[in-house]
């Protein structure tokens, strides 16, 4: 086990210096530069604050500095979003709200869905399954944003049961963006539960417990629940994903200081080091999620306890 | 002997999309105490349907009993609702699966899925219920069951598997232990020795056995009686040498002909011509008619009711009518019947 992860914290840091590698070039072929909008500058000026991030270097150098910066933990500086800030201090600064709903939203996404799912298949091709799938796929195909601003309207604007948009009065204000986020884990969560409930449900081990005279709640949580579990641990990963890119467009709606909405206003105004920074920091969250996926699995399904495990 | 279940006119049909199927079609059996009953038959034959019909193991949204009754203790099974089916399957009857790689779950360890029938059926601690869970592992064959009670499905191999299935069913030691193909899904050597533990088993614990095989050489080696069922129906039914020296039913004779054997002269192996009867729409006389070459008008219009061929042994078939023509049964059946006291083609001791 310590092996496996080893190699694995291996391929973590070759594909975070892809990641890295790539996102810079990317970022340095598109039209703009951090203090091209300045145009109160003077060429003289400009040449100045240029030279101050080392942006008048030639490209490879730019590059490699920022590589070897990365590797000793240095994400560079602000250069125009927090005029100067330590990238790692901002990231650091947004964490905790970013961190909260996208954790609630996950925690609220999933158990519903696994519960929606599981009820779902147990009662197959009733109304109560229909009505499932019915929010299943408005879970999916309604974007982020256009749930977000449905609830505002009606549980903040009309029902005053929220803030519209302030980060002030703590759990309160984090509710809606929770339940915003939410909504793709939940359809997810509740599509593969159902599919895979119905078809464990089906399988000879089923019949067997039932021969053994195992009762239907029993059969469902004893031997259906935990082989139907599986196939969530893979969208777990993707499911981070969502939620990732769904809180870009929720902490904006909402107004939140959190990551997502800071790494939207850096890429508009063209801040190298905040980009870099948070892509990379984003990266290292996915890339962690895989890891832990992968040994979800191993705890979850006995039969691919990763070698050289105790079994 | 004592009549320890008895199904009487069971006709089930699965309401599809397609139609009303009509699985089973009438069938009547009896099973005695302590023996064991083979259920032979092709693919689709009912075979199947007919034993899950028993432990209620259908859809029940699909299946639906349409006329008869299982008798059992007293109680038509038919007629039970689940939660009294629940305290009768694993405890009173127990079933055996066809297919060992998949009938276990393969996220729980063995150990609890040995002991889960124990503390449902039975007022025991968990600590007994581990000690019965390994003394029953040993009894089926397994080797250092302490050890193995921890793992998981996967670590056994196939005939493994099926000793640990087995385990489970006699776990609370059953009166009827239904047993599925239990080899089919097996090696031949395997087969054989899961066979061996079944008829050891069977000795020790004094259990009836319904057996479902479409193996005649496994019916041979296991069987006291056999029920030949085709299209949802008995078609003939007798002790294993009646109906393997005396067979009457000229489906039945389609399988012992189509039965490899070492010392058959002709090298080529028979099949019976045609496919089995579409139970959407089932054939009005004989079922068997259009595939066999002895069918006679009769045949084609009326069902053939049981002819009685002595107090064990009935065959569905208008053959046996009075009125009926003689005719020769195919070579390799005159073969067996030669050895069988009683069949008119008896040839005096020479078995």
């Amino acid at each position: 086990m310590a092996r496996y992860i080893g190699k694995r914290l291996i391929y973590m840091f070759i594909t975070l210096a892809l990641i890295a590698t790539f996102t810079f070039f990317l970022m340095k072929i598109l039209p703009g530069s951090p203090v091209a909008s300045a145009d109160k500058l003077s060429p003289e000026q400009r040449a100045v604050v240029e030279a101050r991030y080392g942006l008048d270097k030639p490209l490879p150098v730019q590059y490699f500095d920022y590589m070897f910066g990365l590797a000793q933990g240095d994400l560079g500086i602000s250069i125009n979003q927090f005029k100067g800030a330590n990238v790692t201090d901002v990231i650091q600064s947004r964490m905790g709200p970013s961190a909260q709903i996208g954790f609630q939203g996950m925690l609220l996404g999933t158990f519903l869905g696994v519960l929606l799912g599981m009820i779902a298949a147990l009662r197959q091709n009733t109304w109560v399954d229909y009505s499932s799938t019915l929010v299943a796929i408005v879970g999916i195909s309604i974007p982020s944003f256009v749930f977000a601003s449905m609830l505002q309207y009606f549980f903040a604007l009309k029902l005053e049961w929220f803030p519209v948009a302030l980060w002030k009065d703590g759990f309160m204000s984090s509710v809606l963006p929770s339940i915003a986020l939410a909504m793709f884990p939940l359809a997810t969560a509740a599509r593969f539960i159902r599919t895979e409930m119905i078809e464990v449900l089906g399988s000879d081990y089923i019949t067997l417990a039932r021969a053994k005279g195992a009762s239907g709640s029993e059969i469902a949580f004893k031997h259906a629940f935990r082989n139907a579990l599986i196939p969530l641990i893979t969208v777990l990963g993707p499911m981070a994903v969502g939620i990732l890119t769904g809180s870009l467009v929720v902490e904006q709606i909402f107004a939140i200081p959190g990551i997502g909405e800071q790494f939207v206003k850096s890429i508009m105004v063209n801040d190298f080091s905040i980009i870099m920074g948070t892509t990379i920091f984003f990266s290292v969250f996915l890339i962690v999620v895989i890891l832990i996926v992968d040994i979800l699995y191993g705890i979850i399904d006995p039969r691919i306890r990763l070698s050289g495990g105790k079994s | 002997m004592e009549k320890i279940l008895q199904v009487k006119d069971l006709e089930l049909s699965f309401n599809t999309f397609a139609g009303e199927v009509k699985a089973i079609r009438g069938v009547n059996f009896d099973l005695y105490k302590g023996e064991t009953l083979a259920i032979v038959g092709e693919s689709g034959s009912g075979k199947s349907v007919t034993t899950k019909s028993i432990m209620r193991l259908l859809p029940e949204n699909s299946a639906e009993f349409k006329n008869g009754e299982i008798l059992f203790g007293g109680r038509d099974l038919t007629k039970l609702s689940d939660k009294e089916m629940q305290k009768i399957r694993g405890k009173e009857i127990a079933m055996i699966f066809q297919d060992p790689m998949t009938s276990l779950n393969p996220t729980m360890p063995i150990g609890r899925q040995l002991t889960e029938p124990l503390l449902k059926h039975q007022k025991i601690s968990k600590a007994e219920a581990k000690k019965v869970a390994i003394d029953l592992l040993r009894l089926v064959g397994m080797p250092k069951p302490e050890l193995r009670m921890k793992q998981y499905p996967h670590q056994f191999s196939g005939g493994q598997r099926q000793r640990i299935v087995i385990a489970i069913s006699l776990a609370c030691n059953p009166q009827i232990l239904i047993a599925d193909e239990p080899t089919t899904a097996l090696d031949v050597t395997i087969q054989a020795q899961i066979l061996e533990l079944m008829k050891d088993l069977q000795k020790k614990i004094d259990t009836s056995i319904i057996f479902i095989t479409h193996d005649l050489g496994v019916v041979a080696n296991v069987a006291d009686r056999v029920a030949v069922m085709y299209g949802g129906k008995i078609v003939e039914i007798g002790t294993v040498d009646e109906i393997f020296y005396n067979p009457q039913h000229p489906y039945t004779w389609g399988l012992l002909s189509s039965m490899p054997s070492l010392d058959a002269a002709d090298e080529k192996l028979y099949a019976i011509p045609g496919t089995p009867p579409d139970l959407l729409a089932p054939p009005k006389g004989d079922a068997f008619a259009l595939r066999s070459e002895y069918a006679m008008q009769i045949d084609m219009e009326q069902n053939p009711p049981f002819f009685k061929v002595s107090d064990s042994h009935y065959a569905a078939t208008w053959l046996l009518h009075p009125d009926a023509p003689r005719v020769e049964p195919p070579a390799t059946v005159i073969e067996r019947m030669k050895k069988f006291p009683g069949s008119r083609y008896y040839e005096g001791s020479r078995v």
